[in-house]
């Protein structure tokens, strides 16, 4: 067995963060990475998937977007290359082709085996991804078993569809980046809408995700919040990244002729019937969007911005329609292919210890989930951006210092 | 009374909620969520024609069955245009009623949560109905509303988008707003 300070499982754009910071403090390390870097940007997303941050936000520890196209948004295979180049640039230590299969506890911290030997380690830090898992509601099981259904980890477009009309499920970037895609290629798509976050690309002229920034709502902290549950459990913003830097919301996807349906809530006599709460929920989206642009809006006025800032604006109410449909016949004369974009979750399945809650979520306190043992990059894990690429440099720097005096301690 | 701090100034507001106390259950169920299983109960006897009279009495929560301080009547009937005695609202009517009671439970929840002084709240429900349904004359129209629309009108101490959000958030966690809106299982047995 290897011996080595630290593991870390995962070489994304948080495994190399910490790789960096460990590098820095003189802490000898090893990242294992079941695919090669940046593995599920490469090989779980969708063909026309870019980033839903822009370039200059991509700041790692020591590494940033050089490009001549700051505002633009990263195809996959440029984040491959970008996280890539940054592995080079930091010379982490990666062993590529190696998947953990099993990680326990003994005395002195923990072994994880993988499929090329296994490692003993005195800490441990999960950065293995916060979406390595489709999350699929129990609901799927009812659905007709003909339909053809996929997760938006597998989907790569619409060609590899069956003709025919598609149920996508779930209104978040995911949901309705997809259903956007399917529709312009023909298909009939039905996008069932649960609780989701509304945004606009752009607002006043500048990004949206560039006002988060400024007005500090990104490095909120964990340890600040009312109910962490609550933001942790919060869906993704419905951002798409476009060259064109479009704003994709229900009204534009409705306008291109999406169908707009409540959340998916049972499936009987082969009709997939559809909750009547959408008009409330798509009501709470524009409430809470416009709270925000009240927000950026009281900020600007605050710092006494002026330049380029465009004036104030506010738009036009979700509008689903007189009556939105709550049933869809499933089958050869309906809907034919369900797409679950119902969420992820972190595939942990190969970690072995009492650190999971009754609901199965790792528990843990800003990263911190045991003596020695850390996670990272998990939805609101420390900050607002902590998922973001933008998230890892801050979340890996306290973690590192985290890490490197419960050594010190261990040493005295 | 509970009083609650807004950002800026220190206000008394009494809805006459005790937030306290449910964010203070709502904090034990998290350590014991057992406990938050509940069995709601009537019972509905049938008196002559389409005239019925239910009694709500305990109910089944926090681990233990409940006593009510005393036992409920609700009774129901039909209009004389559908023949009957009209000696009560109808069954769709108590629903509507139920439905609005559970939202107005929701806002003054809400707002004194949120800090919100609620000075009056009236909700008008109005559910659509095409009876060809349940008088089985078309299988194409179902028996139960295919609209319902539910106004409120509230004066509060708050701005308009902050009233907007209260009777959303109260949509959000109402049961029997849920009820109506999602499906729910039903197994009715005999004898």
């Amino acid at each position: 067995m290897k011996s080595i300070t630290t593991v870390i499982i995962g070489a994304g754009q948080c495994g190399l963060a910490m790789s960096r910071h460990l590098r820095d403090r003189s802490i000898d390390h090893v990242l294992l990475e079941r695919g090669s870097i940046a593995n599920s940007w490469s090989t779980e997303r969708w063909d026309s998937l870019r980033l839903l941050t822009p370039n200059w936000q991509s700041r790692l520890p020591g590494w940033c977007y050089g490009g001549d196209d700051p505002d633009g948004y990263m195809t996959m295979p440029e984040v491959v290359r970008y996280l890539a180049g940054y592995a080079d640039d930091i010379g982490a230590p990666v062993e590529e082709a190696t998947e953990v299969v099993g990680v326990r506890r003994d005395e002195a911290g923990y072994v994880v085996a993988t499929s090329r030997g296994s490692w003993h380690c005195r800490t441990l830090v999960l950065a293995s991804g916060a979406c390595s898992r489709p999350v699929v509601p129990r609901i799927a099981e009812e659905l007709p078993r003909s339909l053809h259904t996929t997760t938006p980890s597998r989907y790569r477009s619409p060609a590899c569809l069956p003709s025919g009309r598609v149920l996508v499920v779930g209104a978040s970037a995911s949901g309705m980046q997809v259903a956007r895609e399917i529709q312009a290629s023909g298909r009939q798509v039905i996008l069932a809408v649960g609780g989701h976050v509304r945004l606009p690309r752009s607002y006043r002229g500048r990004d949206i995700m560039w006002w988060l920034d400024a007005i500090g709502a990104m490095d909120e902290r964990y340890d600040q919040l009312d109910d962490l549950d609550r933001a942790r459990g919060l869906p993704s913003m419905q951002l798409i990244g476009t060259p064109e830097r479009v704003t994709v919301d229900l009204n534009a996807l409705r306008r291109s002729g999406v169908e707009i349906v409540g959340r998916l809530v049972g499936v009987r006599d082969g009709q997939a019937q559809f909750s009547g709460a959408l008009p409330n929920i798509c009501a709470l989206a524009d409430l809470k969007m416009n709270r925000l642009l009240d927000r950026i809006d009281a900020w600007v006025t605050s710092m006494g911005i002026g330049g380029d800032i465009g004036p104030p604006c506010r738009y036009e109410p979700t509008d689903v329609g007189p009556r939105p449909r709550l049933h869809a016949e499933l089958g050869p004369s309906g809907i034919r292919s369900v797409i679950w974009a119902t969420g992820y979750a972190p595939n942990l399945s190969w970690l072995d210890l009492p650190v999971f809650d009754r609901k199965g979520r790792l528990i843990h306190d800003g990263g911190v989930v045991a003596p020695g043992l850390y996670v990272i990059g998990q939805p609101f894990m420390r900050r607002r951006k902590s998922t973001l690429i933008d998230g890892a440099a801050d979340d890996a720097a306290d973690l590192a210092a985290h890490l490197h005096s419960h050594i010190a301690q261990a040493a005295a | 009374m509970t009083t609650t701090a807004t950002p800026s100034i220190q206000t008394t507001i009494n809805n006459g909620v005790n937030v306290a106390a449910l964010m203070g259950a709502r904090e034990a169920l998290a350590k014991a969520p057992a406990a938050a299983r509940f069995t709601w109960r009537a019972k509905c006897d049938w008196l002559v024609g389409t005239h019925s009279r239910s009694a709500v009495s305990g109910f089944y929560g926090l681990g233990a069955e409940q006593q009510r301080r005393k036992t409920f009547r609700v009774e129901a009937d039909h209009p004389h245009v559908f023949a009957a005695e009209d000696q009560a609202p109808t069954p769709v009517e108590l629903v509507l009623s139920g439905l609005a009671s559970c939202l107005t439970a929701g806002v003054a929840a809400v707002a004194q949560r949120r800090g919100i002084q609620l000075n009056s709240v009236t909700a008008t429900v109005e559910g659509d109905m095409d009876i060809q349904g349940i008088l089985g004359m078309d299988d194409d129209v179902r028996n139960g509303f295919d609209q319902i629309r539910v106004h409120f009108h509230i004066d509060a101490d708050a701005s308009e988008d902050d009233i907007k959000a209260l009777v959303a958030q109260s949509q959000k966690r109402s049961a029997v707003f849920d009820i109506v809106t999602n499906p729910t299982s039903i197994i009715v047995s005999v004898n």
